[in-house]
């Protein structure tokens, strides 16, 4: 898996904002990141941290208006997509880079059987017949672990379960072997035990097609299990990025520490959850410093009154945190001296 | 917590509940067969005690919670509380009873009415149970405010202008108006983020503690169950497959389904190797469940006797049922 870093997706600055009647939404405010062949980039955030608007925006997929990418570059294969025309885009979509959704039910055409809209994604950008999409159609099904394909491939969405559906989606995401493939929270609508199942079958999957993996989620346990690196979203934000065993044993970010701790844990007895005080700032109306200050219990006045950049602290580690900046103690210092006075 | 379950004063007593929902199908609209949701089942829940329910969708866990408070007609069995058959009991009777059994549900904005303001929606709570006079009610509904940690203004605003971890300590509020003694929990902290989720989970605790609350928790998230509760309860398919206290559930689960919804869920621990027992296939219909023991189908254990006889629940130890044919 790990054999060449060789880069395939960049993201540079990227902003998306949406334009409202209440004022502007800085859904996206500024993130980064690199994702490597073959490797597996967790994106963890709570509601409203901008993860779902930040795998949309690498699609280009934001409803405009009243969204639209302000700012930033998004490289695939040193190509910035965001110069592409909307019919390169096509080409590129479902193709190179696909996409599977939480919601299988939502993103399947109800009136369609399985078999054929597997097999339009397969027409729209291979030159294939009918009769040879169809039958690449029943061979997906079957690799993503679908008994008797040659009948399911017939019904319709509502004839399967939740578990089924998601595998079609799989296989339609899949079919034309794309090189990165964005999983916006795959598995949360579905029970433990079947998403046992889909994890199981993306990890496999991605080892046999070499297809490098951006998986939204909110679920911490998932990240730890199927991530190579994660990357922490915090209003619009990325607070901390990092190798995902080593944020479990070594969180940096007061926010990262927070979430960790608000886990109730299967393999630990704790009286109470520790809590982080607060909830997330309005979109609309975030602070002037770094956005998690207000709750963050080392706060200091640096941080409100500036923004952190998400800097290096060690070979895998980067952190947006005044904590871990030499500033830090200066600020120390100054906030001693005006004590003291 | 601990103390109160060991005086064991049994609070609610479920007896061989059935919950059959029919299906209407043919010219006539007869109906055709049933979905078996709850399928007699038998357990009880200690007083003061927090027992959970847990299990993947279908199984049964929210009718048997929507059975209890009669939200739908069970099909047969009892429901003995203190003292009374709820099953038996007329509107009138039910209506009072209900002042002692509260619902917490899943999504606090649909069990909100988004025309009333806080103050109106918790005002009507103490109306209809009339446990408060009517000149007290504006004093109460603040004291209520205050036990679930919103501010006294909140009572003129109206649902839309609260945060979903706001708006579930104001159903929280709801449910603790009227003095229960039993609050089921419905999924109540499942559509909140971790970190707001944790907040709830200790305020629950808390006001447990403070007004000496019975839960019945249902949810489907183990870690949740596990930090709240004292006895869990494991179904599928509309059957209990395991009962037992916290501690033996998680370190010495027995059934087989148990063993694998425990090992199905990611946890973050490096230290924790664990084996998974990756189950295959689907959950069968409850229309139609599969005969003998429910879980055949996909248990990795299965033997010739599982496929024909169905297994009962029995005592393997002294705080822990299971029903399967290995463990007996």
């Amino acid at each position: 898996m790990k054999q060449v870093d060789e880069t395939i997706l960049e993201v540079k600055n990227l902003h998306t904002h949406f334009f409202t009647d209440e004022g502007t939404s800085k859904a996206v405010n500024g993130i980064s990141f690199t994702l490597n062949k073959g490797e597996t980039l967790g994106i963890v955030g709570e509601s409203g941290s901008g993860k779902s608007i930040t795998s949309l925006s690498l699609l280009r997929l934001i409803p405009s208006p009243p969204g639209k990418i302000t700012g930033g570059s998004i490289l695939f294969k040193g190509e910035d997509l965001l110069a592409k025309t909307e019919k390169q885009m096509r080409a590129i979509r479902g193709n190179e880079i696909s996409m599977i959704f939480q919601e299988p039910m939502t993103s399947l055409n109800p009136v369609y059987s399985a078999g054929e809209q597997i097999a339009e994604a397969i027409r729209l950008h291979q030159k294939l017949g009918k009769k040879e999409a169809w039958n690449k159609a029943v061979d997906m099904l079957r690799l993503v672990g679908i008994p008797s394909p040659e009948k399911r491939a017939k019904q319709e969405p509502h004839e399967l379960s939740g578990g089924m559906r998601q595998r079609v989606m799989i296989a339609m995401a899949l079919a034309c072997h794309p090189e990165v493939l964005i999983a916006d929270e795959p598995t949360t609508a579905l029970d433990v035990t079947i998403q046992a199942q889909i994890l199981e079958l993306i990890k496999t999957l991605q080892k046999d097609f070499g297809t490098a993996v951006i998986l939204i989620t909110h679920d911490l346990g998932v990240v730890y299990e199927t991530c190579d690196r994660v990357a922490v979203m915090y209003a619009g934000k990325m607070v901390e990025y990092t190798l995902a065993k080593e944020i479990f044993t070594n969180p940096k970010h007061p926010y990262t520490i927070g979430l960790l701790n608000s886990l109730p844990r299967l393999d630990l007895d704790q009286e109470e959850l520790t809590t982080i005080p607060g909830t997330v700032p309005s979109p609309y109306d975030m602070p002037k410093g770094c956005s998690f200050a207000p709750r963050c219990a080392h706060a200091r006045r640096i941080c409100e009154q500036a923004v952190p950049d998400l800097e290096s602290i060690g070979p895998d580690t980067k952190v947006s945190c005044w904590m871990y900046t030499p500033q830090w103690e200066k600020e120390y210092e100054a906030e001693k001296k005006v004590g003291v006075q | 917590m601990g103390a109160a379950v060991e005086g064991k004063k049994v609070l609610l007593k479920v007896d061989q509940l059935k919950q059959y929902f029919p299906i209407k199908g043919g010219f006539f609209g007869r109906t055709v067969n049933h979905v078996k949701a709850v399928d007699d089942i038998s357990f009880h829940i200690y007083q003061g005690e927090t027992l959970s329910i847990v299990g993947e969708s279908g199984c049964g866990k929210s009718t048997t919670g929507r059975a209890i408070l009669r939200l739908d007609e069970p099909t047969s069995g009892h429901i003995h509380f203190q003292g009374k058959d709820l099953l038996s009991l007329g509107r009138k009777e039910m209506r009072s009873t209900r002042k002692d059994l509260q619902v917490i549900f899943q999504d606090p904005f649909a069990s909100l009415n988004p025309r009333q303001t806080i103050g109106q929606i918790l005002g009507e709570a103490l109306a209809i149970q009339n446990v408060v006079p009517k000149g007290h009610r504006r004093s109460r509904i603040e004291e209520l405010l205050g036990h679930v940690g919103l501010r006294p203004e909140a009572l003129d605003r109206y649902p839309h202008e609260f945060s979903g971890g706001q708006r579930q300590r104001i159903g929280i509020a709801r449910a603790l108006a009227v003095d229960p003694k039993l609050i089921i929990c419905d999924e109540a902290v499942s559509a909140l983020d971790v970190s707001i989720q944790a907040q709830v989970l200790n305020l629950l605790k808390t006001l447990q503690r403070q007004f000496e609350l019975t839960f019945l928790f249902i949810s489907h998230d183990l870690g949740v169950v596990r930090h709240i509760s004292d006895r869990v309860m494991v179904m599928y398919l509309g059957k209990i497959v395991e009962i037992a206290d916290k501690k033996s559930i998680f370190e010495q689960p027995q059934h087989p389904y148990t063993r694998a919804l425990l090992s199905a869920i990611p946890v973050p621990n490096p230290v924790q190797e664990r084996e998974r027992i990756l189950l295959t296939g689907d959950v069968p219909s409850p229309i139609d469940p599969p005969g003998g023991c429910r879980f055949h189908t996909r248990c990795p254990f299965v033997m010739d006797i599982c496929k024909t006889k169905a297994p009962e629940l029995k005592r393997s130890t002294q705080n822990h049922q299971v029903a399967c044919h290995i463990v007996s």
